[in-house]
């Protein structure tokens, strides 16, 4: 018995070696993968890498840094779950959701942004957000689109109870709404600018309506960051150069933000104006006070609810209170002995100091 | 003796039926232990307890927000959609695969047209069928038809044409009308390659009722797939693959019982 015992350890010992071993364990390390995907706040990412700038951040740190595109965001954050990159950009609430919930401790490095009319509920035909009971409403769901119909519902006096969700893939929205059994819906940008445009759309409900509640992010794994702080330098070092670049009022600030339009889908007037429903920090003393303000508690504390109330927050959650979150002053809400969502304001603190 | 000549004893036999899904199960254990070890919370490949509970959450506890039990409104909801997209596939197939077989005329109309169709990627016209036809039934049952029908005329088109000339031949010298020959001839004698081409036919079906059900659903197999993808919920992926695997492999195995009870003759020719 104790030799077959031993010969299973030893065959799981060697088994874990194999590629499925997640690749962020490592202690110390040079080489970083990043993760990300297209979205107005994202959108700085992928023009850093095309022109260099994280390459120079990252010899400025002596590091090596891969930035890599997803097509399709979900699998971005499954990839980042399952260790293959040490970076991703996604939202305080799947951020949440999906590694945290997944037991990776994950802090989220930069605050980039906040969705300030990015994400909108639609009804068709004249009336208001009331209208909407009764309505099957097609959405992503479990997405942040899904939170904002609940904090959407929740402003009226409603509740989920009073409409059906259809769940939606977002690529098809547009399309899906110019439909006739299709009569509510809940999207982001781009979609939502171009369904606004539509004749009988009617917008109910925005996210400047929740202003600073969906949230994006730059998270990297807290244990990753943990031994190599130089990778966290280089991303604020790499976002704070191109935040700025792309508000600046120069010709570069118009190449940059066209480039970014292009790299999305549409054009420099099209992504000005979903930068007009961002509210982008490139300002890094904006984001330290953002981050350290009491509301990210209060916003946290509903996202975590919303979750809970889904049965998001990992299978067999009791409370809300399963997942802990640390803010940046040290509070954590929730399980102490379970944090795994942080919010670190060091490496913005950096760049406010000029110490990047 | 030569490893062609191998004769398998009945225990050995067994032994190796089983030794491929064993491995299976055992690779994925130590797999999922070896990433639990490092995780506990580690979704990717969940331990058997974890897969077990999400089982019982899905199949035998009704949903706290609906009272439905998931699994099971996920099959009844896919099935329909499956059954009733197969079931028009196969009396399409029936019609117009005799009609091209022996009707000169429909099939100098029809059969370049079912061969161009044929070739039309149904995967690739999914946004048109969504806005054609909206997001309901009618769109994802279209889809099952579009990807499942050409080929299944095509190939009773070709079972009747393999017909041997001759059985026409004297049936017409017996002064049968082309209706009779087509419903006692040829009918009789496609009717066990038809069961035979829905079989086939299982694997595409379930691969665009899945991808439809992707796109827009409020329930389904793989709506449900799509929708715990979304927190990485491989407990219940698993189960769900597994249970869809079961279902298409217990269709294959009753539609060849149903032949096989119906046209017994036609186990005489092989065709297994």
């Amino acid at each position: 018995m104790t030799i077959i015992r031993r010969l299973t350890l030893t065959t799981i010992a060697a088994l874990s070696a194999f590629s499925f071993a997640p690749a962020s364990w490592a202690q110390e390390k040079t080489d970083f993968k990043v993760a990300w995907s297209i979205y107005v706040g994202w959108m700085p990412w992928g023009y850093a890498a095309d022109t260099g700038i994280v390459d120079k951040w990252a010899e400025e740190y002596g590091i090596s840094i891969e930035v890599t595109q997803f097509n399709d965001y979900v699998e971005s954050i499954n990839q980042y779950t399952a260790g293959g990159y040490d970076a991703v950009t996604l939202t305080n609430m799947d951020g949440l959701s999906i590694p945290s919930a997944g037991g990776v401790d994950t802090t989220a490095v930069i605050v980039g942004d906040f969705s300030d009319g990015n994400d909108a509920v639609f009804i068709k035909g004249a009336g208001g957000l009331a209208d909407i009971v009764g309505r099957d409403v097609n959405l992503v769901e479990f997405s942040v689109s899904h939170y904002l119909l609940a904090r959407a519902l929740d402003s009226v006096g409603l509740s989920e109870r009073d409409v059906k969700v259809i769940n939606t893939a977002d690529p098809d929205m547009v399309g899906a709404f110019q439909t006739a059994d299709v009569t509510a819906m809940v999207t982001w940008n781009p979609m939502v600018s171009e369904i606004v445009a539509l004749p009988d759309a009617v917008k109910v409900f925005d996210s400047s309506q929740i202003s600073g509640e969906i949230i994006d992010l730059m998270v990297a794994n807290t244990d990753v960051l943990a031994d190599n702080p130089k990778f966290g330098q280089a991303l604020a070092g790499i976002w704070y150069e191109t935040a700025a670049l792309m508000t600046s009022d120069t010709e570069e600030g118009a190449a940059a933000r066209a480039a970014m339009g292009a790299a999305s889908g549409t054009d420099q007037a099209g992504f000005e104006a979903q930068m007009a429903a961002t509210k982008l920090f490139a300002d890094p003393a904006e984001a330290v006070a953002f981050t350290s303000s009491s509301e990210l508690g209060a916003t946290m504390d509903l996202v975590r609810a919303f979750l809970f109330d889904k049965g998001l927050l990992t299978p067999g959650a009791t409370s809300q209170d399963a997942i802990g979150i640390e803010l940046p002053d040290g509070t954590i809400l929730g399980d102490t002995d379970n944090v795994k969502f942080r919010f670190d304001n060091t490496y913005m603190q950096m760049a406010v100091d000029g110490a990047l | 003796m030569r490893l062609i000549n191998q004769q398998l004893s009945a225990p050995l036999a067994t032994a190796l039926k089983f030794a491929p899904f064993a491995l299976l199960i055992f690779a994925y254990l130590l797999g999922s232990a070896a990433r639990l070890a490092e995780n506990p919370n580690d979704k990717l490949l969940p331990a058997m307890s974890s897969i077990a509970a999400a089982v019982d959450l899905m199949a035998f506890t009704p949903d706290r927000r609906t009272g439905d039990y998931l699994l099971w409104t996920d099959t009844w909801s896919s099935l329909k959609r499956l059954s009733a997209g197969l079931g028009i596939s196969t009396v399409l197939a029936l019609i117009i695969g005799i009609g091209v077989g022996i009707l000169p005329f429909l099939r100098a109309l029809l059969v370049p047209f079912v061969n161009f169709v044929s070739m039309v990627p149904p995967l690739a016209l999914l946004p048109v069928l969504f806005i054609s036809m909206g997001l309901g039934e009618a769109s994802k049952i279209a889809l099952i038809v579009i990807g499942v029908a050409p080929i299944m005329i095509r190939d009773l088109a070709q079972t009747v044409l393999a017909l041997p000339r001759e059985q026409i031949v004297k049936a017409e010298t017996l002064s049968a009308s082309s209706w009779l020959i087509a419903l006692r001839i040829v009918l009789p004698q496609v009717m066990p390659r038809l069961l035979s081409s829905l079989r086939l036919q299982l694997g595409p079906a379930f691969l665009f009722l899945i991808a439809a059900e992707a796109i827009s659903a409020d329930s389904g197999l793989g709506y449900r797939i799509f929708l715990v993808r979304r927190y990485l919920s491989m407990d219940v992926i698993f189960p769900y693959v597994a249970w869809i695997t079961f279902l298409a492999a217990s269709a294959d195995f009753a539609i060849d019982r149903l032949r096989r009870r119906l046209f017994p003759w036609s186990e005489l020719e092989g065709s297994r």
